[in-house]
């Protein structure tokens, strides 16, 4: 018996993670964290790189993220693009920080600093985990409404002043409308009443026609990069070919322009959201093993140190999301 | 490290280059909701000057983030390397393979008479 344990005892040569031999300077557990970094590093790349390429692709139509990230909480009414990403951009960095202060207070093995960092780190997290959500449903649930054309393309209304109009405010109510398939109508599994749109295309192109000083604009992009608005008759002619009433964004269509721009936001901005979930999940564990004082007994603080590296990661990915998505 | 050499506490850096990340990210945001003219529309290596600042902003930003915040200056110089290149080679390679195809693909669509509809 005493044969077959002496390999796996022999720790001279093999490295099982321990201390005594550290490859590259670092403990087993933190090179790994790097290493998975790396390749989560490259699979965001990815997508940032697809969303580019896509972009190129319809470079001359792509959606403008000014006009569409305008909302900012208890402002109705009130276009506020960028400010509610960079309060979002601020909270994430916070974040970092009370993380790293954190790792700073494990150094030192104070443990009360320790928790009192992680739980702040914790709150940063849920803020803006809960931030990303309402984006999504303004995001999701629209603002104007738009209708898309047999082609694919889309088609947005305007006034004489080019300032946006909502579906809404033109569109009448025709008589001979079908109606919406609700349950108390059918079986459990078949209703239509949240997927309908508010309004048919008919009752829009009757709208445009009642009101002759809305227009059409279109989503190819000017050279003072500005949307095209088109003249009142190309307006009529572009909007019989009018095939879906568009309001809001889902992974099929959305009333901002390019359909692989929302598939990008969603995807993207979802899979970042996964990562902080994520993190802020992993965070309340280390946090109760700091107040169970697991680390104190180990006189090591290095778990903190290796779930804040995961941590500056997730607002590391985030800052160029925000670039990419926002301000390019 | 609990083993060995004593730790020195660097608050004073990390509150450093936590305001140094928030003046940058301010100066981003005033630029992305102004956006001067003179930036936007003068073009150089086919990218605007606007995006320009943007992307140096924002690789200027992920250093610091990555060396303060991650301690990367504190490890060794064979891990930094380890880490950091493959990242910096592969997404440069990606990036010039992804954005070259889109461009011709875009090309391909402005001088036919194929409509896109995906």
């Amino acid at each position: 018996m005493e044969a077959t344990v002496t390999t796996a005892n022999n720790n001279e040569k093999t490295w099982g993670g321990g201390e005594d031999i550290q490859p590259l300077g670092a403990s087993y557990g933190k090179m790994m964290m790097w290493f998975f970094i790396v390749s989560d590093a490259l699979t965001f790349s990815g997508f940032l790189a697809a969303y580019g390429f896509s972009r190129f692709k319809f470079i001359e139509t792509w959606p403008l993220a000014d006009e569409v990230f305008t909302h900012f909480p208890f402002m109705h009414g009130v276009s506020a693009p960028m400010y509610y990403v960079a309060l979002m951009t601020f909270i994430l960095i916070f974040s970092s920080v009370t993380m790293v202060l954190a790792v700073d207070a494990g150094h030192q093995l104070k443990k009360t600093k320790v928790a009192i960092y992680m739980f702040l780190t914790i709150v940063g997290g849920f803020i803006f985990v809960g931030s990303q959500a309402w984006e999504w449903k303004n995001f999701i649930k629209g603002e104007y409404g738009a209708v898309e054309t047999a082609g694919g393309s889309l088609l947005q209304f305007v006034d004489k002043e080019g300032k946006r109009v909502a579906l809404n405010e033109f569109a009448v109510k025709l008589p001979e409308q079908r109606e919406a398939l609700t349950r108390s109508h059918s079986t459990w599994f078949m209703e239509d009443a949240e997927t309908q749109p508010t309004y048919t295309v008919a009752e829009v192109q009757a709208g445009f026609k009642a009101h002759p000083e809305l227009l059409i604009r279109t989503e190819n992009l000017t050279k003072e990069k500005k949307k095209t608005v088109l003249s009142r008759e190309d307006s009529e002619t572009r909007l019989a070919t009018a095939k879906y009433v568009v309001e809001g964004a889902n992974l099929t269509r959305n009333e901002y322009g390019s359909k692989l721009f929302a598939d990008f936001f969603f995807f993207i901005t979802g899979f970042h959201g996964f990562h902080v979930f994520s993190g802020v999940i992993i965070n309340i564990i280390i946090f109760f093993n700091v107040l169970l004082g697991t680390y104190e007994k180990r006189r090591s603080y290095e778990m903190v140190e290796k779930v804040g590296l995961y941590w500056h990661f997730v607002d590391l990915v985030w800052v160029f999301v925000f670039t990419v998505f926002y301000l390019v | 490290m609990a083993h060995g050499h004593e730790y020195v506490s660097n608050t004073k850096r990390i509150w450093f280059v936590f305001a140094l990340l928030s003046v940058v990210t301010t100066v981003e945001v005033i630029l992305g909701i102004y956006k001067p003219a003179s930036l936007e529309f003068n073009h150089f290596v086919g990218l605007n000057l606007l995006n320009w600042i943007f992307y140096i902003l924002t690789i200027f930003k992920a250093y610091y983030i990555v060396w303060a915040f991650m301690h990367m200056e504190g490890e060794k110089s064979s891990l930094r390397w380890s880490v950091v290149s493959p990242v910096i080679f592969l997404v440069l390679y990606l990036l010039f393979i992804l954005l070259t195809e889109g461009h011709y693909i875009y090309g391909v669509f402005k001088d036919s008479t194929i409509k896109w509809n995906f």
